[in-house]
């Protein structure tokens, strides 16, 4: 106590001091983001960081409203053809890059031709797409080969086409995108970029938002703040201190063991801005004994208790969802429990014969649990207990995220490196939707690792696709779910929800899903 | 002297090679693999490889080698292959940051350290000497993280005195920088300065108990000039050496101060690097770190000769 009155007055002059230097009239956030940003090209990795860093400084042609509803955002108008074959989109007058070129069709076409090669949806709509042409500067035209119902929808998901100047967007494919040029609403201060530190954001003057008002990720976009800051700082405890102590102002990715923690600061908002959350999923490994047996990935099923593994791996019964049976996730447009009931009281005498009917013969079986990310490695613990009580011969083969990155890539029996099980997870609306979802397309060699492998679940994904009207979609996206419950390419074990934290003197935090900076305010 | 200097930084040269040769074969050998890493989590094997072949991840071992060695050579240490920035340019945005802290946690230390030592030496046996051998040993013991987290919780969050994070260069804000080093400096400083602190105790206890000291007592020299000019000076050489392996012990310390207090150093650089796997990052920090090395110990050996006359090269 002594020490403390003796240094108090000396810091504390020393803390005013620099507080005095460092006012500034600007109103600056500081937000510490959930991992470092090192790649800024979005057509270049599926890493979250980078497509939340091109909300910021890209605009986009449609966004999805909270209704997951894509609303026109850089394009005025668009007109389609009777035959459902040709669209046509206009852009909005006055949209200007930050270097003050003008948005041309030839950068939204040249933007587009490169999420077409490399994107889930863009790839998607690739394959429907005869021709992409510019009309004039501020029109282009999508010719399909034959109707495709996603058009709009795959423009406007967030895992989307981003518009770049035709510079950018024209290099090689091989070539990584290096600048960041866009026409969003924040402008990148390259020459304040420290890689593994921060990244510095001013606001685009210039930017032109749409008059109707924010919703999710559509509507106007207006960048309130002078200057965003995003910090990385790899350790929770300090970044909790941090927003404690106000040196930073948004919290992005809380742990969730904290959450319970900062509902109770006083100065402190907790906010979950995502209705659809983050989905766990088991991944069974379909190209090799005894999961290339659908009754064997059927097992599995019977072992889940979804409540059980919430429990371990998010804790907070507020955060997560008792049950969750649907493939393209709860609180989605394509929700539906159909074909789950197997899922919803594990059975594990079920589950040991449906093994057995699978082939299964008590040979040793691999599951890849990252030291390095705790959600997984304790949803894999669960797992593996529930296998135990099944009879099966589990070898846990704990490693760091980056060597099972590479593991679960081999396709080799497990006696040359192999796998059987490894969990991951899945978020936002990619996921909600057939085509988008990547562990859902079972197109064996050509799926993510685990090479779900099912022509028959394809078709109807196919079909679901091409499917015009809303009502019979609804209908389609049932008989792909059963099917998807007796495929298995992957076992959803629940869905789960990562708030924010923020200092109470930030205002106008959307609920968009995915974080962003727009129309956030401080006082 | 001159001939010693030069003789020595040439012999780097093998070392570094050495070193190089090491580095390379143990990371490409090692699993893991940072195309998968750039791709996501999402991300499919196509996906993957593209991104591997345009690395040049693809290629022979020995190509690549050969290739990063032929730029090493020219002093060209590659770029990240995440963000495409130099390595020279990460490890000099990150080199000061590093450098103010191991320098602050050296001065922390050693002006703390010596004059403990030296008076528990003098003093040995007693109650003074007692305690401040006992506060060497808990803070020796004590974990970095938990002295940081305990100096942030008491100056940071309960007396908000001190910031909690962060790094503010010396040229931006004079103030800023040391209120921003203060706690790292104390939770770095602490471990060496209680190894420190035992280490001059017991060599000073060794030359108190010479003759000459014996001598220069019976003279009727006032103790500070025992002490100092006799005891010290006397006792510099094994002091300075741990001085010297403090540094060393520094670096690993480094990387977790520097993790807990969000201090964008090279310790931050590498940890990141290595769960990353980004290679040419890895192997640009560990040469340039292996270069220090060599450097300190040159310069520890060239202070033995300012110490004792009899050490000449």
């Amino acid at each position: 106590m002594a020490i403390s009155r003796f240094l108090r007055p000396i810091l504390l002059a020393l803390s005013v001091l620099t507080a005095e230097q460092a006012v500034a009239a600007d109103k600056v956030l500081k937000a510490v983001v959930h991992a470092d940003l090192k790649i800024l090209d979005p057509t270049w990795t599926t890493i979250y960081i980078t497509n939340r860093f091109s909300y910021l400084i890209y605009d986009t042609l449609f966004s999805f409203n909270s209704k997951f509803e894509p609303q026109p955002q850089m394009v005025e108008r668009y007109t389609v053809s009777d035959d459902k074959m040709v669209y046509t989109f206009t852009l909005r007058p006055g949209l200007t890059f930050h270097d003050g070129q003008p948005v041309t069709a030839a950068d939204c076409v040249a933007s587009l031709k490169r999420w077409m090669a490399r994107i889930a949806s863009g790839q998607n709509l690739a394959k429907f797409t005869a021709g992409l042409d510019v009309v004039d500067a501020s029109s282009f035209r999508l010719t399909l080969k034959e109707p495709y119902g996603m058009v709009i929808e795959s423009l406007g998901n967030p895992g989307t086409a981003f518009i770049m100047p035709e510079r950018a967007a024209g290099l090689p494919l091989t070539e990584q995108i290096l600048t960041s040029v866009g026409s969003g609403p924040f402008v990148m201060q390259r020459d304040q970029w420290r890689p593994g530190n921060k990244a510095i954001f001013t606001a685009n003057r210039a930017y032109k938002p749409r008059p109707e008002k924010a919703d999710y990720l559509s509507g106007g976009k207006i960048p309130r703040l002078d200057r965003l800051e995003w910090l990385y700082i790899p350790d929770a405890n300090t970044t909790l201190s941090a927003l404690m102590t106000g040196e930073i102002d948004y919290f992005e990715a809380p742990p969730l063991d904290f959450i319970r923690l900062l509902k109770d600061l006083p100065d402190v908002t907790v906010l979950n801005i995502d209705r659809l959350g983050v989905q766990g999923l088991i991944r069974p490994n379909s190209s090799q004994p005894p999961f290339n047996n659908y009754k064997a990935r059927q097992a599995l099923l019977y072992l889940i208790d979804q409540a059980e593994f919430m429990e371990a791996v998010v804790g907070d019964k507020s955060l997560y969802m008792e049950f969750c049976g649907a493939f393209f996730l709860c609180n989605s447009a394509n929700e539906t429990d159909v074909g789950s009931g197997p899922m919803r009281k594990p059975d594990i005498a079920k589950a040991k014969a449906l093994l057995k009917e699978g082939g299964y013969n008590g040979e040793k079986m691999v599951l890849l649990q990252p030291t390095d990310r705790p959600q997984y490695a304790a949803a894999m613990t669960v797992l593996a207990a529930q296998l135990r009580k099944a009879g099966v011969n589990v070898d846990m083969q704990a490693a760091d995220w980056s060597t099972i990155s590479v593991r679960r890539a081999k396709k080799d029996p497990v006696e040359k490196g192999g796998w059987h099980l490894f969990i991951t997870t899945h978020g936002g609306p990619d996921p909600t939707v057939p085509p988008t979802n990547s562990w859902f397309g079972s197109r064996c060699e050509a799926s993510n690792a685990g090479w779900a492998c099912d022509d028959q679940l394809e078709k109807l994904v196919d079909g679901w696709s091409r499917e015009l009207d809303p009502a019979r979609r609804r209908g389609l996206i049932e008989q792909v779910q059963t099917r998807a419950y007796e495929s298995l390419p992957y076992v959803p074990f629940g869905q789960f929800f990562q708030p924010i934290a923020f200092r109470k003197k930030v205002t106008g935090v959307l609920e968009s899903g995915v974080p962003v900076y727009w129309n956030i305010d401080k006082n | 002297m001159f001939g010693y200097i030069v003789r020595r930084i040439l012999m780097t040269i093998p070392v570094m090679l050495v070193v190089a040769v090491v580095v390379f074969l143990l990371l490409h050998l090692s699993p893991g693999d940072p195309a998968a890493i750039i791709a996501g989590d999402n991300a499919t094997d196509e996906d993957i490889q593209r991104i591997r072949v345009s690395l040049g991840f693809d290629r022979p071992l020995l190509t690549q080698f050969t290739l990063w060695i032929g730029a090493l050579v020219q002093g060209d240490l590659g770029v990240s292959v995440f963000n495409k920035v130099s390595v020279w340019e990460l490890i000099v945005q990150r080199m000061e940051p590093t450098l103010m802290l191991a320098a602050t946690t050296m001065g922390f230390a050693v002006l703390i350290a010596v004059p403990v030592g030296v008076l528990a030496a003098w003093k040995a046996g007693s109650w003074i000497d007692h305690l401040i051998m006992g506060i060497a040993v808990l803070a020796f013991s004590a974990p970095v993280f938990l002295i940081g987290y305990g100096l942030v919780y008491q100056f940071a969050r309960v007396w908000r005195i001190l910031p909690v994070q962060g790094y503010t260069p010396m040229a931006q804000d004079f103030t800023g920088f040391w209120q921003h080093l203060v706690l790292p400096a104390i939770t770095l400083g602490l471990v060496f300065a209680a190894l420190l602190a035992r280490m001059t105790r017991s060599t000073m206890m060794d030359v108190l108990n010479e003759d000459y000291i014996r001598t220069a007592r019976a003279k009727g020299l006032a103790p500070s000039a025992v002490l100092i000019r006799h005891a010290l000076k006397n006792a510099a050489v094994p002091i300075v050496t741990t001085i010297g392996l403090g540094i060393a012990l520094l670096i690993g310390g480094v990387v977790v101060t520097e993790s807990v207090f969000a201090i964008p150093g090279i310790g931050r650089l590498t940890i990141e690097a290595v769960t990353q796997r980004d290679y040419p990052v890895i192997q640009g920090v560990i040469l340039i770190a292996s270069f220090v090395y060599v450097l300190i110990n040159l310069g520890i050996d060239l202070t033995y000769a300012l110490l004792d006359p009899r050490i000449r090269y």
